[in-house]
């Protein structure tokens, strides 16, 4: 095995930015939501610490360091303590096969921005996500608080619900390139988006994403009404402060991931020229999708659970079968014709079969305690 | 190759001390996390091996969608907290009876066939890739796919017929 | 390609650094004053009754169990996916033949009730 220190360094500080660069945009993140809800509810939001509140996120880190941490008495307490842990861990890793842009030249040397090319990166985004599952349902069982594990077993159902049709939305991009390799799939969106091929993926494969990291209108874990505050009840101070941190990455991390898989990636207009505007397109990609999210959870309430796992198993899961169904057999009929307008086929008849479904089966979701 | 066989030493460790771990823990939820950390460690032995499909798959089928199916198991029936099972009194006996059995076997094949193990051959540029695997998937070995997916459908239909008479109560 | 999977190796070892941190640091630094009340299950103020590890829905145990299979379906698809644009025509079929079968299985376990939650 080759140990080339030089390498293992540029590899380490690359390890360390991106975990930093995920934690600052965790905080920020925070402060960028409170924002545009307060805007979405006419009202200023955070803005006493530093100009227009700035370093708000800074004063809630100092605040949670300093707050006294409890583990209720009857609390598994081994479990209890690694439970955040493990949750953080996977929100971390998962951007490991993500390109944030093309190789730039530095120091003399190439730098390739991402940490590792894995030709099956997809694989191991599904991997990472279906370990994810754990922190939360280990979180609430060993609380052993009734609202803390109720909490945390419907966030574990919901969660493997929708990683279903979560899997599928990955089918479509690896079918139109061929690639299990992430890079690879960013470079065979040169010319066109697989967002035009994949309209009803990319949008199934979106929605999946918010249920997957427990948003709004899917946060049914967290439903204070019901849940006081589902699978962290119990959690105080820094440890409660690490699963907020996860379910903040988690969205980076989904956002980024919906980037590449259907919004070219990094890719954009003189990219091939200017390799530094990368990061930049893919940065101003995952913000605009960051904005998606908190607009969503201030326009929708919250789903029933009952019709959120009829929505999950009748509805989403069904329409992205067909998805991958029709998907491939548009790249059969290219094959077989040698046209590629035949690639039209694909959005054309997988959005007239999303109509076609969702028409349906709304009776099936809507109805659901019967 | 010596930084392969520390890997590999490192992981045996991991593997055998979970598995003990699994068996010796009183409570089902630890044993059930120390069943994780044994899947996880026998994916990386595929990753040693070259075979990062096969790996992967075993992280996100076995630790990840067959564990939450035990864990929910673990609480359906609400047996994180039983204590020791009164065994009867032949069942500890015989299990080291076969235990020692097994143990015997093995360090007899082992060393009776010292020599003629295969060599361990030299991994290609590309093995194990998930294309290949997908051609020779759905090229020699296209049967046994698709009797796999005629299994599948057998066990959840079976699932469901068994546990319709639960719910019905 | 070995390389590759070194860096993530590298990652999953600096990864926990930080959370580890966040939870050592806090001792340090955070009051500690212990009180048997504090340590109380929080259930909105009232006392807790009963146990919480009881059994569960029976429903929970289906829907993994249905999620399990179809799981298995998706990881055999990637490869299918990846080489779709090599395979002949009657692998092509094959693959197509294997996810209606499962979807046989969904139709079956929809018609059943099995999907219905309450």
């Amino acid at each position: 095995m080759i140990m080339d220190w030089a390498l293992l360094t540029e590899w380490t500080i690359k390890s360390l930015v991106l975990i930093f660069g995920l934690i600052g945009g965790f905080a920020y993140l925070t402060l960028f939501e409170r924002k545009v809800l307060a805007r979405f509810q006419v009202r200023i939001g955070p803005n006493r610490a530093g100009p227009h509140g700035i370093l708000q996120p800074i004063a809630d880190a100092i605040k949670l360091i300093f707050k006294e941490e409890l583990i209720p008495a009857k609390a598994d307490k081994i479990i209890f303590i690694v439970a955040p842990i493990i949750t953080v861990i996977p929100a971390l890793i998962i951007l490991a096969v993500v390109p944030f842009g093309p190789d730039i030249r530095l120091f003399g040397r190439t730098i390739t921005l991402y940490i590792s090319d894995l030709n099956v990166a997809v694989l191991y985004i599904m991997s990472v996500t279906s370990i994810s599952v754990y922190g939360i349902v280990l979180a609430g069982w060993s609380s052993n608080n009734k609202y803390a594990t109720l909490g945390g077993i419907r966030s574990t159902a919901q969660m493997i619900s929708y990683e279903l049709a979560l899997g599928l939305g990955f089918v479509g991009p690896i079918l139109l390139s061929g690639s299990l390799s992430l890079v690879g799939i960013v470079d065979a969106q040169k010319n066109v988006w697989f967002f035009l091929y994949q309209p009803v993926g990319a949008f199934i494969f979106w929605v999946a994403n918010l249920a997957e990291v427990n948003r709004a209108p899917f946060d049914m874990p967290e439903a204070e009404q019901e849940l006081t505050a589902g699978y962290h009840t119990e959690y105080s101070g820094m440890k409660f402060a690490l699963f907020f941190m996860a379910e903040y990455i988690k969205m980076i991390a989904v956002s980024a991931i919906a980037v590449t898989l259907f919004f070219g990636g990094y890719r954009g207009p003189l990219v091939d020229q200017f390799p530094v505007l990368g990061p930049l397109y893919f940065l101003i990609k995952v913000v605009a999708f960051l904005y998606l999210m908190v607009w969503v959870r201030a326009t929708l309430p919250r789903i029933r659970y009952d019709r959120l796992m009829a929505f999950g198993w009748k509805l989403l899961f069904p329409i992205s079968l067909g998805n991958v169904l029709l998907t491939a057999v548009g790249i059969g009929l290219v094959g077989i014709t040698g046209n590629n307008l035949w690639l039209w086929f694909i959005p054309v008849s997988t959005i007239l079969f999303f109509l076609l479904v969702s028409h349906f089966a709304q009776g099936a979701v809507a109805g659901g305690n019967k | 190759m010596s930084i392969d066989i520390i890997l590999f030493l490192g992981l045996a460790v991991v593997a055998i001390l979970s598995a003990a771990g699994m068996l010796f823990s009183r409570n089902a939820i630890y044993s059930a996390l120390f069943l994780i950390i044994n899947f996880s460690a026998i994916a990386v032995y595929y990753l040693i091996l070259g075979a990062p499909f096969i790996a992967l798959t075993q992280i996100t089928v076995y630790a990840g969608a067959i564990m939450v199916l035990f864990i929910f198991v673990i609480m359906l029936l609400g047996a994180e907290q039983t204590g020791r099972t009164p065994a009867s009194w032949w069942m500890r006996p015989l299990g080291m009876g076969l235990g020692a059995l097994l143990i015997l076997e093995s360090l007899y094949l082992i060393f009776t066939h010292l020599h003629s193990f295969p060599q361990p051959i030299e991994i290609i540029d590309g093995f194990g890739n998930p294309g290949q695997v997908g051609e020779i998937l759905f090229d020699k070995y296209v049967l046994p796919f698709e009797i796999i997916s005629l299994l599948l459908l057998v066990a959840m239909i079976g699932a469901i017929v068994l546990t319709k008479k639960k719910m019905k109560r | 390609m070995l390389n590759n999977w070194l860096y993530i190796g590298l990652i999953l070892i600096i990864a926990p650094i930080f959370p580890i941190m966040a939870l050592i640091i806090p001792r340090i630094l955070a009051p500690h004053k212990p009180s048997p009340l504090k340590s109380e299950t929080y259930e909105c103020g009232i006392e807790t009754v009963g146990d919480t590890w009881v059994q569960f829905k029976v429903q929970y145990y289906n829907f993994a169990l249905i999620f399990l299979i179809f799981d298995v379906e998706i990881v055999f698809l990637f490869p299918w996916a990846i080489a779709y644009q090599q395979l002949p025509l009657f692998a092509v079929v094959e693959g197509i033949l294997f996810i209606l079968i499962l979807v046989a299985g969904l139709v079956y376990a929809w018609r059943k009730g099995f999907l219905e939650w309450f």
